[in-house]
């Protein structure tokens, strides 16, 4: 058996084992039914919940909410970081503003995303862009200021302009740093873009859940966290497979690849 | 003297122009959602700076560093062993994959089920979020550690609570604090949906009760607050992070 077959093999075992315990521990009276179901419930409701129409279209909503935020987020931050680094002295005058921005918590912005656009598209991507935003900006500057002093001033010295010294020197060493951003921004666009529907109620699989939650349909509910926990997973893989590809010549990518 | 009025050109010049121009634009601009500068500082002054301080926002601190301090615990304490022992991990990394990747918001209706809506269920919330980001760099930190430096131990019979804490813990601590710089804006996060979902006290429960009553001043000098407090754990945690790391910055430079 090869090594890889054995992980898998144990990691099926793992999740037998949680479903196992799930399964047991409300049947042999340990939790209350009422709060945990057994596990052969919620996937029973998970499968019916796939069936209705309703839900994919919760689930569209959401997704079109982080995707929209995350490239908004995204392309703000990248030309953000570009300035930031373009123009001398920058860098330095804007560097307390954005220590001082950054921790504020997105959910802080729930009231005035509530007054502002009410139960709406718009709540949801003022939180996901804000929360998003940082999370590039920061690896933007930490990219930006990898550049290897010597390919630059060989650049310069070869008479690149601006812009070709933009493309071909900085934007190639920075890009690494920039998937990395993009990896943690989407997982945060994800838990935002949920937590906006969640607490303020604009449409998507977050508001699904307050409403199972609200009228007691305790199944359904931990039907939904699965649901969101599985495409939470997708987001992730999605991600890690446009950094393979968007780095493919990048030498922590080409040398995983290697035998 | 010089000196000290260019490092404070730096650090307040940029926010004291955009002050400045916020102050413009709420002069300007007729919303009632954009109150001005001086305002939010009355409202800042009159809110926080009198009992509120005690009944909302330090219970609020309190539950956060409560359900921060049990994650980081719980977090380092599973994610050893998972990380020593490559069969447990093989077995238990998936599961965990996937409660990391649920959003510990959608948790916190869960939670209210089995626990009520005491402060319970918002350290439990908590606590719900933070331990991921501890114990899977916690897991990470434990496999990556130095071979050669295991075998020795190993040879010179390095009994195992000595190789747990110089070899082990050490060799894991700038992942682990890693995890926990992660930890710290889920948990501050947590904290204030928690407090907005079901509660009667707290940072998260007032910003919305200024809100629905339309006091946009007060409201605006909590997110501020709000902010403060995420900048202050932050420059506390990477005082703490400087301190426990210290050997492994110096050994870097």
């Amino acid at each position: 058996m090869t090594t890889t077959a054995a992980r898998a093999a144990y990691g099926l075992g793992g999740f037998a084992c949680l479903l196992l315990v799930m399964e047991a521990a409300p049947r042999l009276g340990l939790v209350d039914e009422r709060f945990l179901p057994p596990a052969s419930r919620i996937l029973a409701a998970l499968a019916d919940e796939l069936r209705t129409a309703d839900l994919w279209a919760a689930l569209a909503e959401t997704l079109r909410g982080w995707a929209l935020g995350l490239a908004i987020a995204f392309c703000a931050a990248v030309l953000a970081g570009v300035v930031i680094d373009a123009v001398p002295g920058l860098r330095a005058a804007s560097h307390s503003t954005i220590e001082f921005l950054r921790p504020i918590p997105s959910v802080a912005l729930i009231p005035l995303a509530t007054l502002l656009f009410g139960a709406s598209l718009g709540s949801t991507l003022l939180l996901v862009v804000y929360a998003s935003f940082w999370q590039v900006l920061i690896q933007v500057l930490y990219g930006v200021a990898d550049v290897d002093t010597v390919a630059d001033d060989t650049a310069r010295s070869y008479g690149l302009s601006r812009w070709s010294r933009v493309r071909h020197v900085v934007w190639p060493t920075a890009l690494p740093y920039v998937m990395t951003g993009l990896r943690l921004a989407a997982a945060v666009a994800f838990i935002l873009a949920v937590t906006a529907e969640l607490v303020i109620g604009s449409p998507g699989l977050g508001l699904r859940i307050q409403i199972a939650q609200s009228s007691g349909a305790v199944a359904t509910m931990y039907a939904l966290v699965v649901l969101a926990g599985l495409v939470g997973i997708a987001v992730n893989l999605g991600v890690r497979v446009l950094e393979r590809r968007v780095l493919a010549w990048h030498p922590s990518v080409r040398g995983e690849a290697a035998p | 003297m010089s000196a000290v009025a260019r490092w404070a050109a730096r650090v307040l010049g940029l926010p004291a122009l955009l002050v400045l121009a916020w102050w413009a634009y709420s002069s300007v601009s007729q919303s009632f959602y954009v109150p001005a500068p001086p305002q939010v500082a009355r409202a800042f002054a009159d809110t926080w700076l009198s009992e509120r301080l005690v009944d909302d926002a330090l219970p609020s601190v309190a539950r956060l560093l409560a359900g921060y301090a049990l994650a980081a615990v719980l977090g380092v304490g599973l994610g050893v062993p998972i990380g020593l022992f490559p069969r447990l991990r093989a077995t238990a990394e998936p599961v965990l994959e996937f409660f990391r990747a649920v959003p510990p918001p959608v948790l916190v209706p869960l939670i209210m089920l089995l626990a009520g809506i005491d402060d319970t269920m918002k350290v439990l919330v908590i606590v719900s979020g933070c331990v991921w980001p501890v114990l899977l760099n916690t897991v990470e930190g434990v496999r990556a550690l130095d071979e050669v430096l295991s075998d020795t131990c190993r040879i010179y019979g390095v009994r195992p609570a000595s190789r747990l804490r110089h070899l082990v813990l050490r060799g894991a601590s700038p992942q682990i604090m890693a995890g926990l710089r992660q930890a710290l804006s889920v948990g501050i996060i947590l904290m204030v949906i928690s407090e907005m979902f079901a509660s009667s006290s707290g940072l998260g429960y007032t910003i919305v009760l200024f809100q629905r009553g339309f006091a946009i001043p007060e409201m605006w000098s909590g997110i501020l607050l709000l902010g403060l407090l995420g900048l202050g754990l932050s420059v506390l945690l990477r005082w703490v992070e400087r301190r426990v790391l210290f050997w492994h910055w110096s050994h870097r430079a």
